[in-house]
């Protein structure tokens, strides 16, 4: 069954800026406005402004909301302060990854309110297994996807960028974290993360706000050398980072801690949680006989490995390659890939990526590839 | 964007120069260029390769995929852009021009080459 792309609240717009577009994850999203190099670049340098609307909100009330996402999520969602922000994930019975999320804490002391931000492929089945497991507790699950319009300005001017558009105290917003007011005249959730390895901000606002605040942080933008940016540039800036994209380094067959993200499962937090017993056994697994790990690969050539591709030791097949772009950064081909465990220290010798059919050579490496300076 | 009146296409989206002691010079159209999205990395065919039209004779890669390069007509290669190979973004900038990919002594030509009209109309562009 075929249906038509969803377009976002500013798909009239990204079509006069003559975007490229691409469907991504049943939306119309823009890919690039000209050279996603040069967009690349811009978010690294300068300033990046990009349409994130296809980002799946939910939202968590209710006097349980914090004891429930306890239940229903790896991370221990109690503890957030009031607005802050957790990286976390959702996991089936047996591990299994669902989804990786951003939740923030809204509301007052006392009436907290939650939104859970999941990806857009896998926002229907994160409202449905959060809706399923609320059953037994006094709390109130939402859908508002159609609640929201994101933008994300993104890049080491982005904070003087938004001084110039809102009054609301960005100094004392730290990262992950996140506070109501007013952005170019709208009210706007303003949010310190980004997927990019830069500073920066997410603004959640009503769709009918988009335009205005995007021609607002365009014309605000335009002295610090700001320009859109599509979702190209923004996979390649959070492959340099070394940033999981669920469906290639996170999947269901892959646990947190198979992925190297075991940080998140928070064991000791108040509450049983979903997932609770196959974790204690993963991480198990992880710490005495892991699978394969999660490591960085640079090319010494210039062919550039993609998702799937086999990573090789003297032909044979070691590990996959789960994303892979030529690298603006370092000027050369990277790679995320899972490798067996004896291939995985950095420096390892003979690791090679079999591209269409000939091995070429990289060198595996700690990830990220890029960490920006504070 | 144009597609210059003096060149021929393919319907693989490259063109071809006019063929000047026997020798074409051959590319990839503006209209490709722009699909791909910028070119990082060009693996041309090597002089003295003979390439048969239609068919792979290379690769180009971007940021988000790698493109098989057929070739518009069959001969010996003659001549490949090292400045393409040193600097692949070329094929962005000029594709008409500074971005060609390489020369071929042409042996045979397809009858189904467009005119820059005809492939203005196929391409929409």
């Amino acid at each position: 069954m075929s249906t038509a792309p969803r377009l976002t609240a500013l798909d009239a717009l990204h079509r006069s800026l003559g975007a490229t577009m691409t469907d991504f994850a049943g939306w119309d999203m823009p890919l690039r406005y000209a050279s996603e190099r040069d967009e690349h670049t811009a978010v690294r340098t300068r300033a990046g402004l990009f349409d994130l609307s296809h980002m799946g909100e939910i939202t968590v009330t209710g006097p349980q909301a914090a004891a429930f996402l306890n239940h229903a999520l790896v991370g221990d969602i109690a503890t957030v302060g009031a607005g802050r922000a957790r990286y976390t994930m959702i996991v089936a019975e047996d591990g299994g990854i669902l989804d990786d999320l951003i939740v923030y804490r809204l509301g007052e002391p006392g009436t907290p309110e939650y939104l859970v931000v999941a990806n857009a492929g896998n926002a229907q089945l994160v409202l449905d297994t959060l809706t399923e497991r609320a059953r037994d507790f006094d709390a109130e699950v939402r859908d508002d996807r159609d609640a929201y319009a994101l933008l994300a300005v993104q890049g080491p001017e982005s904070p003087a960028i938004l001084k110039a558009v809102t009054d609301a105290d960005l100094d004392g917003l730290k990262y992950y974290a996140g506070l109501p007011g007013t952005v170019a005249g709208v009210p706007a959730l303003i949010a310190r993360t980004g997927y990019t390895g830069e500073d920066g901000f997410e603004l959640f606002v009503a769709p009918e706000h988009a335009e205005q605040l995007w021609k607002a942080l365009t014309e605000a933008g335009a002295p610090h050398g700001l320009i859109p940016c599509g979702l190209s540039c923004r996979d390649t800036l959070r492959l340099e980072a070394g940033m999981p994209l669920y469906g290639h380094e996170l999947t269901t067959a892959l646990t947190p801690f198979d992925a190297g993200l075991g940080r998140v499962v928070k064991f000791g937090k108040e509450g049983d949680f979903v997932g609770r017993e196959a974790l204690l056994a993963a991480a198990e697994r992880a710490e005495t006989d892991p699978p394969r790990k999660l490591v960085g690969l640079v090319a010494k050539g210039r062919r550039v490995p993609r998702a799937g591709f086999r990573v090789t030791v003297g032909g044979t097949a070691v590990g996959e390659v789960t994303s892979g772009a030529p690298s603006p950064t370092l000027g050369r081909p990277i790679a995320m890939a899972y490798v067996d465990a004896a291939y995985a220290a950095p420096g390892t010798e003979g690791v090679a990526v079999d591209i269409r059919g000939t091995e070429e050579p990289y060198e595996v490496v700690a990830l990220p590839f890029y960490k920006r300076r504070k | 964007m144009s597609n210059p009146q003096q060149l021929r296409y393919s319907k693989e989206h490259e063109w071809l120069s006019a063929v000047e002691d026997g020798v074409a010079t051959i590319g990839i159209t503006e209209f490709a260029a722009n699909a791909l999205g910028d070119v990082v990395y060009a693996q041309l065919p090597e002089v003295g390769d003979t390439v048969t039209a239609g068919e792979t004779c290379g690769e180009l890669e971007s940021t988000k995929s790698v493109s098989d390069l057929y070739s518009p007509v069959t001969g010996e290669v003659t001549a490949a852009n090292q400045d393409v190979v040193d600097d692949p973004s070329l094929v962005n900038t000029a594709p008409f021009e500074g971005g060609w990919l390489f020369k071929v002594r042409v042996a045979e030509e397809p009858k189904d080459l467009l005119s820059a009209d005809e492939y203005t109309e196929f391409s929409g562009n």
